[in-house]
């Protein structure tokens, strides 16, 4: 202790009356406190911008929102610790497609797999559109860059600012058929939810909890140089999307009915309220995975352009905000 | 119902109006097709051929069925647009073949209209009751069509082709019943360039990526996909 201040303190001791020296202690004391809450929350708040948004399934990608108990990414420099351990397990390989176990929860895992691949079959009773599951997450949620189960797996439970909750994996996947397939949420611990847990669970096996794995969601894009626009987009997609998902962006259709190639807009297709109607999630997945086994060809530029006109079209309502 | 069209202005309709009306309803059935192919047209030409033109039937079968031994493609059943785009190629010289390219030349292109609503108009392949014997070159063909092979960026054939490989009108043509040799020497053309037709270069991105061993056991498969199984 500082001389100065003992022989304050004893003076205050003997003449037991106020001394202006109190003044500035209570000044420092109150710096040190604000200093000590400033810091983490500082922090925190430069960790979130670069966080990547919740798009490991397209229907309910949310603006990111501080969530404590969540790993900083990577690029935070003042995160060194979690950012080693990130990096360090951030490559994760599924298992094959085809390397499946056997009896009751192999069943169950297969079932996970059909309905992922053939919604329109496997769960129909809780799809509203013409989707599959693995429209959107290609290689039945295998493909890095294209909402992997592999990786959004293991980041749950997570508050989502969606329904303003803890949300559990179950959760997460009833929400898609909601928002992404336009139907209904099947129930917890149905079948068809047990199912994609166990298919989701069996292709993360290995893969760290809560770590935010390589390939996770679709990569985020950089704003783009010029502002998103519907008529550049237009041109793009008429040249490249074209072909497949129909002049009237509509789809193609099989004789029997079932879509051969996804309807974009319109009543068949996701609702307002899914994630892909967000144009810098649409605009990521189709940089990285369209057209399909092009992914990667287009520039970032006429992908924001093409997203945008995609999200120009009318769609089914988004059920939040629809009057029951 | 050729009097409703033609109200009773007169009390009995000569014989010229009598077959404008004809006419009439000829040309506003055939209206529903916007080229005015003409299948019979075609079905003659494929048949007997014309000035330059050999008849198609001599390699590509009477139905239209292909030639498995030399790799003549199964025509029959393939989307009309299709077909036409094919025949145009040749004749442009983005799809090189020395068989096809004189004769694509030789056409007109109210002949290539023709021809293609002819073979379109066929039927497609369907799988023979046989299962016949599996080639084990074969094995990783059911993979490589119904899930593609992602860790090389490969999609799946059917993802394209429709489910079970039997084409998508109007870009996308049937592969499934296709004589190996034929799907051989066309994933071998676009990695080589010399057939440079695919909307979009959309095969040949898959093309390239694709190893012998990969192009083998897909041509193999599609050949006849029942004799070789789906893998599960």
């Amino acid at each position: 202790m500082p001389h100065w201040l003992r022989k304050w303190i004893q003076g205050q001791k003997q003449t037991g009356r106020f001394h202006p020296s109190w003044i500035l202690l209570v000044v420092l004391a109150t710096l040190v406190v604000a200093g000590i809450v400033w810091i983490p929350v500082e922090l925190v708040s430069k960790t979130e911008p670069e966080r990547q948004p919740d798009a490991q399934a397209v229907s309910a990608t949310t603006p990111p929102v501080p969530v404590t108990g969540e790993p900083a990414p990577a690029k935070n420099p003042r995160a060194p610790a979690r950012a080693t351990l990130a990096s360090a397990t951030g490559d994760f390989t599924p298992p094959d497609i085809d390397d499946l176990p056997d009896g009751d929860f192999g069943e169950a895992v297969r079932l996970g797999r059909n309905i992922f691949n053939d919604t329109q079959t496997y769960a129909r009773a809780y799809v509203g559109n013409g989707l599959n599951c693995v429209n959107c997450h290609l290689d039945a949620g295998r493909k890095a860059d294209s909402g992997p189960l592999w990786a959004a797996y293991g980041m749950f439970p997570a508050y989502r600012e969606k329904n303003s909750l803890v949300n559990t994996y179950e959760d997460r996947l009833a929400g898609c058929f909601r928002f992404s397939m336009n139907g209904k949420e099947p129930p917890r611990g149905s079948k068809e939810l047990v199912a994609l847990m166990s298919y989701s669970y069996w292709m993360s096996r290995g893969a760290p909890i809560g770590v935010e794995l390589k390939g996770r969601g679709y990569p985020k894009l950089a704003a783009p140089a010029q502002p998103a626009d519907e008529a550049r987009g237009k041109k793009v997609y008429e040249a490249n999307c074209a072909i497949c998902h129909g002049a009237d962006g509509l789809g193609t259709r099989l004789s029997d009915g079932r879509y051969a190639f996804p309807p974009l807009w319109g009543d068949d297709s996701f609702n307002a309220g899914a994630g892909m109607t967000q144009v810098h999630n649409a605009a990521a997945f189709i940089r990285a995975n369209m057209p399909l086994g092009q992914g990667n060809t287009l520039t970032e530029q006429e992908a924001w352009d093409v997203a945008k006109f995609m999200n120009s079209h009318p769609r089914p309502a988004d059920p939040r905000k629809v009057k029951s | 119902m050729k009097t409703r069209l033609h109200p009773s202005s007169h009390a009995a309709p000569s014989a010229s109006s009598l077959m404008l009306g004809i006419a009439l309803i000829a040309c506003a059935g055939l209206g529903l097709n916007p080229v005015h192919a003409d299948s019979r047209a075609g079905a003659a030409l494929a048949q007997q051929g014309g000035p330059g033109i050999s008849a198609c039937v001599s390699c590509h079968g009477a139905r239209g069925e292909g030639q498995a031994a030399t790799g003549f493609p199964r025509l029959a059943g393939q989307p009309q647009a299709y077909l036409l785009r094919q025949l145009q190629a040749f004749a442009e010289g983005t799809r090189k073949n020395p068989v096809m390219e004189p004769i694509a030349r030789a056409l007109s292109a109210q002949q290539m209209r023709d021809l293609a609503d002819h073979y379109a108009g066929l039927p497609g392949w369907s799988a023979p009751s046989k299962t016949g014997t599996s080639d084990p070159a074969a094995a990783p063909g059911p993979r490589l069509a119904t899930a593609g092979n992602w860790d090389k960026g490969i999609p799946a054939c059917f993802a394209c082709h429709g489910p079970d490989g039997a084409g998508i009108p109007p870009h996308f043509p049937a592969i499934t019943g296709q004589p190996r040799a034929y799907t051989r020497t066309q994933l071998k053309a676009w990695q080589a360039g010399t057939r440079s037709n695919d909307p979009q270069g959309l095969m040949k991105s898959v093309a390239d990526r694709m190893t012998d061993a990969d192009i083998e056991a897909v041509s193999l498969y599609l050949e006849n996909p029942a004799a070789t199984g789906r893998s599960e």
